[in-house]
């Protein structure tokens, strides 16, 4: 019986197609995986699903348990028994495990809570879950596994029947993994049917019964587990199978010496002192050379590039960072920037622009020096160098005096680039530098990186884009958590040798 | 810090001529009134002045022609002075995203720290005066490190040390009021500039002085617009440059003439004058005042850029500290005594101004000049107020409502744009 069948569900954002005549049916009592590179549509997928872009804002149709639904917000989603558990958990640290359950959704009479009733039926359901803490206990004392299992625990308070799970596994460690998935096995055995959004295959091999491979906003296999016997490389060709058009400048690298080394570079989480986030790396790149590094969400790409940059993140770090041979100090930002690094962020509106601020003013922020005399900022100097930057990079924006607020994302990234190119570094760490930027934007950029890279500077770019790597890199890094786990040759990468070393590592 | 290198010309920049190449085309609108946009863009700028202008106009007709008289402007800056003294930094603080809530209490444990050092001890005004002042900064410092390098919000740190401030000037006095202040001192607020030029009724050197201020802004503006042109940057078109600064003259024009008919130009006006420059200097032409600001906005994003966040931060407490002080020497020196509720209240009058000058509460905006207007918004107020006779009790309401409009307009119009 199917339960669930999303149809032509087509979604648009301002013009940029997300979503494209995707088919989704899961049948009841099945465990359903969908898998798919970054940025292939998933989760917006489970967004229209869930009611967080309402009926209307769509196109296509929802049925479920055989007939139209048309959700309109989260609640309505919910009442009809389908529930989504985000990666990024959604429970209040310093409330109970009880209190987090109920949250919302309180037993109550006449507006005041009984607590014995919720009490009684947490022990209940935590149980089920097979979780033995109190209901009293507070969130914030658990551990990220057994966080998992509270929020499960409060799906089930609501009578689930679609249970969707967003990266799950992500950062629990293995143990809690594979005791989340019994559970998963569990819930199935009772009739509640799972959607499993992950990018583990060896853990989606394990449980799933259905898989659904979607690629730029797709839906192109589907692959039935309990009929077939389904390979992982069957599942990472349909995940990564697309064609490398002429989306990159054509660039003939002329690489030098070394310039750009990190050696055994260790960091610890800033607030969980003990958690080894980034496990000893050894990274090098050299003059005319771009550098990839690839890797899923979480494997520590920015955690590097931020410790490494000034020590803007994490604690306790250890291991050394050369330019040109010589060890240099990048114990704080401005000792880097000195040094001849600059980072441009991945999140640009979080730490990259002062978005009330001009053109001009962001262009010259990062080396206020070069336009003044003194400390005395020469106006005239500063317009001439944010206007040649706006000319050479082609920022479209009405004057330099614009705010960078109401700019596309992608001449807002070219504001962040002519502020660390003003800065005139040696080695650019680009962090996901075409994310959220249309096509034509994209490819100026990559044109830029060229003509970095052909100015002798050292490139490193990180991006989960695994068709940009391939199509910029000389030599790619693959990270997964925490560490390399492979490196590749121009002539030897490929996407399917990429994705097999990062799901490999996570298997061993 | 910064490399103070500047790139090699960029190929492509050095083969596009002119100004601009891919200009932006104007609306029609835009088209129809060529001073339309520029006016739209900064209304809120000649906006914080027109309502100054109008305020006093009101007052000035309500009051029967009082508010202008030569000895009622120079009360109005003698009673002001303190208050824009403290709003300079306190816009600092602002818009590097804090608050300070201990200026008022600082204000009245330096002035009874002057009044121990000078009345009870004898001090001469000069040794007196630079403890006073460096007081004021390790107040500051002493907050400043709080805030700064132990993220404890401002709020908090500074809502301790108004009550701490308070505590110990009460303290310090022992509950008395101590004073009178040596003459010297006093003059530090009863003074007027000495007049040279023995005018009979009219105290010529003061009105020179005036006249000497706008011809050098003048000259400053026009230099600063031929420096704008050389390097291709459009600027405020021709008529408006004209009459804002022809506008400017005539008021400091006609403001010294007024106050030449009295007594002259007080002393303090010359302090505050020149305190109001060097603040508009920092903050529109500087490096730090540029970090400041880029702090304020996105004080994550001005990190990774290279800024020092931190102790950027504290050094905005410490000029609010050592300007609380100068104004706490300018209030004791005005009241000739220092008492234990000297102070009491003024930094919601401080803070009031700088948001009435269109200061943002979440840091990264806000003007010197507007934080000026904005206390002098305020000052026209309580002056005309009570030169009407309104009481305290409806001085306070009004002064609220109007505190409460003038942010409501703001915020409105950004939401609307």
């Amino acid at each position: 019986m199917t339960l669930l069948e999303m149809r032509s569900i087509t979604k648009r954002f301002h013009g940029v197609t997300a979503l494209s005549d995707v088919n989704l049916a899961v049948q009841a009592g099945e465990i359903h995986a969908v898998v798919g590179e970054n940025g292939a549509g998933k989760s917006t997928l489970m967004k229209v699903l869930s009611g967080v872009y309402p009926h209307g804002e769509f196109e296509g149709a929802i049925h479920f348990e055989g007939s139209e639904r048309q959700f309109r917000g989260i609640t309505d989603s919910e009442h009809a028994g389908i529930i989504i558990i985000h990666q990024e958990l959604a429970l209040v640290p310093l409330l109970s495990i009880a209190e987090n359950i109920f949250l919302g959704n309180e037993p109550s009479r006449h507006g005041v809570i009984d607590w014995f009733a919720a009490y009684a039926k947490t022990k209940e359901l935590l149980r089920k879950v097979g979780l033995n803490e109190r209901p009293s206990t507070l969130i914030t004392d658990i551990g990220v596994g057994k966080q998992q299992l509270v929020e499960i625990a409060k799906a089930l308070s609501k009578e689930v029947k679609l249970l969707i799970l967003d990266e799950p596994t992500a950062s629990l460690n293995e143990t809690d993994s594979d005791a989340l998935l019994a559970l998963l096995l569990d819930l199935k055995a009772q009739g509640i049917s799972c959607i499993l959004i992950s990018h583990k295959l060896n853990e989606i091999s394990k449980v799933a019964d259905t898989i659904t491979v979607i690629r730029d906003g797709s839906t192109v296999r589907s692959f039935d587990c309990r009929t077939d016997t389904v390979s992982e490389d069957q599942v990472i060709q349909a995940m990564v199978g697309r064609q490398l058009a002429d989306r990159y400048p054509k660039r003939t690298p002329q690489i030098g010496e070394t310039v750009f080394e990190i050696a055994d570079w260790r960091v610890h989480h800033p607030e969980h002192a003990d958690r080894l986030v980034i496990k000893g790396v050894n990274l090098h790149a050299r003059r005319g050379e771009i550098v990839g590094i690839a890797g899923l969400m979480g494997a520590g790409r920015t955690e590097l590039a931020m410790s490494v940059f000034g020590k803007s993140y994490g604690r306790k770090i250890s291991g050394q960072v050369k330019l040109n041979g010589r060890e240099v100090d990048v114990s704080t930002i401005q000792k880097a920037i000195a040094a001849g690094l600059a980072y441009v962020t991945e999140d640009r509106k979080g730490y990259g622009l002062v978005l009330d601020n001009d053109i001009q003013r962001n262009i010259t922020l990062a080396n206020l020096g070069g336009v003044s005399s003194g400390s005395v900022i020469d106006d005239g100097r500063e317009y001439k160098v944010a206007n040649d930057y706006r000319h050479k990079l082609r920022i479209r924006c009405a004057s330099v005096f614009q705010q960078v607020v109401n700019l596309s994302g992608g001449n807002q990234q070219k504001v962040v680039l002519a502020k660390w190119l003003f800065a005139n570094p040696e080695v650019l760490i680009l962090d996901e530098p075409t994310r959220g930027i249309d096509v034509g934007a994209k490819f100026e950029i990559y044109t830029l990186m060229a003509e970095l890279a052909a100015a002798g500077k050292c490139v490193v770019m990180i991006s989960s884009e695994m068709p940009e790597l391939l199509g910029m890199c000389d030599r790619i890094y693959v990270m997964n958590e925490g560490r390399f786990v492979g490196e590749f040759d121009r002539e030897e990468a490929s996407q399917e040798k990429i994705m097999r070393s990062i799901v490999t590592a996570g298997a061993a | 810090m910064a490399d103070p290198t500047i790139p090699a010309p960029v190929p492509g920049a050095a083969a596009a001529p002119g100004p601009s190449a891919a200009p932006a085309l104007p609306t029609a609108a835009e088209a129809a009134h060529p001073y339309a946009g520029f006016l739209k863009n900064n209304l809120r700028e000649y906006g914080m002045l027109m309502s100054l202008v109008v305020i006093m106009g009101l007052f000035q007709y309500l009051t029967g022609g009082t508010l202008l008289e030569p000895l009622n402007l120079t009360n109005l800056v003698l009673q002001n002075s303190y208050i824009v003294i403290m709003a300079l930094g306190m816009l600092l603080v602002i818009v590097a995203g804090h608050i300070d809530l201990s200026v008022g209490s600082v204000v009245g444990f330096i002035g009874a720290l002057a009044a121990v050092l000078m009345v009870q001890y004898d001090w001469h005004f000069v040794p007196a005066t630079i403890v006073c002042l460096l007081g004021g900064a390790l107040i500051g410092a002493a907050q400043g490190w709080f805030v700064a390098f132990f993220r404890i919000p401002s709020f908090i740190v500074t809502l301790a040390g108004m009550l701490v401030f308070k505590g110990l000037s009460l303290a310090l006095l022992q509950g008395q009021s101590v004073g009178p202040f040596p003459p010297t001192f006093q003059l530090l607020s009863s003074g007027f500039i000495p007049d040279w030029l023995n005018g009979e009724t009219l105290r010529t050197t003061s009105l020179l002085a005036g006249i000497l201020v706008a011809f050098v802004l003048i000259v400053a503006k026009l230099r600063e617009r031929a420096n704008q042109s050389r390097h291709g940057m459009e600027s405020e078109p021709y008529p408006f440059f004209i009459g804002k600064n022809l506008v400017f003259v005539a008021i400091i024009v006609a403001f010294s003439w007024k106050l030449a008919s009295y007594k002259g130009l007080p002393n303090v006006l010359i302090i505050m004058t020149l305190l109001m420059l060097f603040y508009d200097f920092v903050t529109t032409r500087t490096t730090v005042g540029r970090r400041i600001y880029a702090m304020g906005g996105n004080e994550k994003a001005a990190r990774l850029s290279g800024v020092k966040t931190q102790w950027l931060s504290f050094y905005t407490f410490v000029n609010m500290g050592v300007l609380a002080a100068v104004a706490g020497l300018v209030f004791a020196a005005r009241l000739n005594t220092a008492t234990p509720k000297a102070g009491t209240g003024f930094e919601l009058d401080v803070i009031a101004a700088c948001f009435i000058g269109g200061a943002s509460a979440s840091g990264g905006v806000g003007k010197v000049l507007g934080a000026v207007i904005g206390a002098f918004v305020m000052g026209v107020m309580n002056n005309g107020m009570s030169i009407l006779g309104i009481g305290i009790d409806y001085q306070q309401v009004i002064k609220g409502l109007v505190l409460l409009a003038a942010v409501f307009v703001d915020v409105y119009n950004k939401s609307k744009s």
